[in-house]
This record gives C-alpha cells, structure tokens and sequence, in this order.
C-alpha cells in the first residue's frame, strides 16, 4: 500500500514540503490542510504591495490551482485539525468538523499567530493585526475612513504598514516597548536610521513607550492610552508585537514543545518522533550556521528552506540544515535586506553614508563576518550572502574602506 | 491572455498563458517551471529569477531599475545585456510571445 504523507499547514512551508516530495521522487499521497479559506499564499506582500493595491489576491498565489492537480497533491483548505493521535498502524488527524485524515508520516507547519493585546479595550472594533489575507482585507475594506492610524510595536509589520500609511497621508503614530526599532532583527545603526527615516516621512515614533488602555466610543476604538496617561487618538490600530508558535498539535503526539509554544527540531528538521517533521515559523531548531545555540526564524527563506529539508527528511534523508539566513523589509522607498544573525556580534564596520539612504553594517564575531544588514545596498548584501553560504570571511579592516568592493575582499 | 514561452538551460521550452499584470517570474513559478527560484517571491530582494530576455523584446521588456541593476551585478549566473529579473517584468498584451532563457546558476 502507498505511503501517505499529511502537511498540516497550508503556507509557505507546506506547500513547499508538498513540492518537494514530488520533486524528490515521491509517489505516495500527499495532502495539506489548513484552515485559511484560501490556497497557499505569500504573506510578505500582505504589509507591502497588497496593502499598497499594487497586487492582488490572485498575484500571491504561491502556484495556480492546476499545479496541485498536476502534481496529484490534494490541497484542503477551511479545515482546522484539533486532534492528533497515532494509532497501531498509523495516525489520524481529526479536523473541527469531524473530518479523519490518516497517515502515516506527518508534516507539521502550522505556523504562528499573532500575539494579542490583552489591556483594556483589547477587543474594539478597528483593533487589527496582520497575519493572512483576511486580515490585511479588513485593513484595506477600513482603509479609506482611517485617518489617525496608531501602530504598536516597531517591527517589520508594524513599521511597513506605517510606512504604507504615510504614503496615503494618514496621521501614523508607532508606540514601541523597546528603546530601538526592530531590536531583535537589526542592529542599533539600523534601528536609529530608521526611526529617523520614519520621522522624517512624517510619523511619530514613540520608544520605551507602554499602551495600558485602549479608549472606544460605540464599540469601535478611538485612542490608545500610554503608561504615562496620554492618549492618543486614533480610528484603527494595528498591532504588530510579535508570533507566538502554534505548537499546541505537537503536545498531543507527545513531541517535545519549547515553553514558548515551538516545536523543537534537529538539524534535519525532525521532531522527537522520527516520522514527523516541523518546519517554518512553528519550529525552533539549531542555529544552521553555528549549531550553537537554538533559534526561531520566521521568515519566507526559512519556511522554503526549512521545508525542503523536512521533506527530504520524511523521505530517509540526512541531509543537515545549514542554510543562510536570510530577511527582507520594503519601508517607503527604503529595501531592507538582511543576512546571517547578528546576535553577539562584537565588532561592526558601517559602510557608505546613511544620510544617503544606502549603506550597510557588517557584524563580526572574534574576527569573522557574521551578519550584514544593508539598507538599499544590494551588492553588500549579496557579497556578505555569498562569504557566509560559502563559509569565508570579509575582513573588518578592509571591509572598513567603503570605496572597495565587498565581493573583492573575500577570503578563507 | 499575452504567451511567454520560457526556455530551460536544458533546452526544453515551456510555453504559458499569462495573466496580464502578473509578472514573467509570476507565471513561471505559479505553473511549476522549474530553475526560476524566486526565493523572495517577487521583492526584487534576492536574484534567483535572473532570465535573458530574447533580444526582439528587449526595447519592450523596458530597462532594469537602480536596484535591479545592482541586483543583477551580484547575480551567480553571468550578465548580458539581455539580463533582467523576471519578477520585474509585468506581462502585457505588448509582450505577447515574449520568449526568455532562464539563467543557469540562480543561488
């Protein structure tokens, strides 16, 4: 009798597990279920080109419709799995409407959600998040009567979508917790251009800022209250304080789960059962360049090249994780492009002017390169991409000279 | 609905309907054509969508923008002056028969 292979998760990472196992030769059953109402899709457009109406629904699709006949991949959508459990022979999946899915290895990619508010006036109306298409349609239904628009927290998506509202001349303020923009991603060079950057197109940034209260007059939200007792006022707020892992499945099938809700994975994307994989947002797996130390990385890079692997790995594999990682950001007309992981760094050289709206911030660690963040600097991005991937070094005292080409300095 | 017919390093040529709007990259990878990665779906971020442009549709196909150029000089396949991304180029009924070559190397 054929294998029969179950993703849930209908995302970036399930799809590609799907792809995979065909390209790899897979002839068993492959299924993804998921509960978003649509096929899999891109979400990184959503805070982006979506938002901005310069693509549609049908542009994100991640393949067309055909492609999952084609390739004899069935595709559930608008199904949410509740239960799992294996039985002697294999497992089943059970969905909130009662529906069995058997198999006999599983994928699991179900992702993140949004962390929620949880002060006072948490659930007004007009109090939005952006994780799938669904929330970014009721952004964009509201978009026309908002005016005064209050961002909390000053990550990617808070800060694309404010830098989306500028652009429409909506009054944005963003209220971060933290004393710099996008601490866990960038380093502080970065962060203080863009607050900058942000305040120069006309937002107002507030830092080490807390929202104790949200104010609403008939349900809907009107102001935002800080710590300090102001107030401000607003007609929608969008809130982007990071994801919480949906791990939760995993817990039932005994898999070991992290306290903050990931599935825990080794190099090869394998949970603590061998005949099941996690992969993407949901996973917390070993640093891919160092092995050091655990690590969560959300993002398109990952969910592709995590998920390659993971279905490898179902498939007998052992293949080891040492993809680069990688991180984009669009703000107003600014690319941010980001590779490696700076966390520990202890050497940085900043290279071209930042007053120009181009330079980049190469990180180093006991006299290797690490990490770059390049804002509209394409080729140091690539060049610093390539040395990591190909594990060579750039180094700092000549990297320091910004008038020399990166791709030139590369050595062992 | 504009065709476009892609042409693997391998030879083998794949011709597509495509959505007008969509772009050359678009169309490729949401119908399965194999050695357009597009890694970052579209951003312009990453270069793993390098084609060669056949040169009768070069004028139409327009040139690459500031960033695109820079992406294109990091790019692991060798450039030519055909050389774009393809998730920059947006088919229209203008580009109906656009024929491009899909670089080798792509990461």
């Amino acid at each position: 009798m054929s294998e029969h292979i179950l993703i849930i998760g209908g995302g970036q990472a399930g799809m590609q597990i799907a792809v995979t196992l065909r390209e790899e030769g897979f002839d068993g059953s492959v299924t993804i279920v998921g509960e978003e109402h649509h096929g899999p899709y891109q979400r990184p457009p959503l805070s982006k080109a979506y938002l901005a109406g310069e693509a549609d629904a049908e542009t994100l699709e991640l393949r067309n419709p055909q492609f999952y006949v084609d390739n004899n991949i069935v595709v559930i959508p608008s199904e949410k799995v509740v239960s799992l459990a294996w039985g002697e022979k294999h497992g089943v999946a059970t969905t909130e409407t009662g529906r069995e899915l058997p198999f006999d290895k599983l994928a699991l990619a179900t992702g993140s959600d949004p962390k929620r508010l949880t002060c006072e006036g948490a659930d007004l109306d007009g109090v939005l998040y952006m994780r799938g298409l669904d929330d970014a349609n009721e952004l964009k239904a509201r978009w026309e009567k908002i005016h005064n628009i209050v961002v909390i927290g000053g990550g990617f998506i808070g800060l694309e979508v404010a830098a989306v509202a500028r652009k429409y001349n909506k009054h944005v303020t963003v209220v971060h917790s933290r004393d710099r923009l996008m601490s866990r991603a960038v380093g502080p060079v970065v962060s203080e251009f863009f607050l900058e950057a942000h305040i120069k197109r006309g937002a107002e940034v507030l830092l080490d800022s807390k929202v104790t209260k949200l104010h609403g007059e008939s349900g809907t939200v009107s102001g935002v209250e800080l710590a300090d007792g102001t107030v401000i006022p607003a007609d929608a707020v969008m809130v982007g304080i990071g994801v919480s892992p949906r791990g939760e499945l995993a817990t039932q099938l005994g898999l070991e789960v992290s306290d903050n809700g990931a599935i825990v994975v080794d190099s090869h994307a394998r949970t603590s059962d061998p005949r099941v994989v996690a992969c993407g947002d949901v996973a917390l797996l070993p640093h891919p360049l160092t092995g050091e130390n655990m690590v969560m990385l959300e993002s398109v890079q990952n969910a592709v090249d995590q998920a390659k692997l993971a279905a490898k790995s179902l498939l007998g594999g052992s293949e080891e994780y040492h993809a680069v990682p990688w991180f984009w950001s669009d703000q107003a007309e600014l690319k941010l492009q980001m590779a490696g992981l700076s966390q520990g760094f202890d050497q940085q050289v900043v290279r071209g002017n930042p007053d120009e709206d181009k330079f980049s911030v190469l990180y180093y660690k006991n006299g290797r390169i690490i990490a770059v963040d390049a804002v509209n600097d394409v080729l140091d991005y690539m060049a610093v991409r390539r040395a990591l991937t190909a594990g060579q070094n750039i180094p700092a005292d000549l990297a320091a000279d910004s008038s020399v080409a990166l791709k030139t300095l590369v050595t062992d | 609905m504009p065709s476009v017919t892609y042409i693997s390093p391998d030879g083998t040529e794949t011709t597509l309907e495509a959505r007008v709007g969509d772009s050359v990259m678009d169309t490729a990878v949401k119908n399965g054509v194999k050695g357009i990665v597009a890694e970052c779906g579209g951003a312009c971020a990453c270069a793993t969508c390098h084609v060669y442009v056949d040169e009768a549709f070069l004028a139409e196909a327009g040139e690459a923008g500031p960033l695109e150029d820079d992406m294109l000089d990091g790019a692991a396949s060798e450039r030519t002056n055909c050389s774009r991304l393809s998730c920059q180029i947006k088919m229209s009924d203008a580009l109906d028969g656009l024929k491009v070559t899909i670089a080798p190397e792509q990461v």
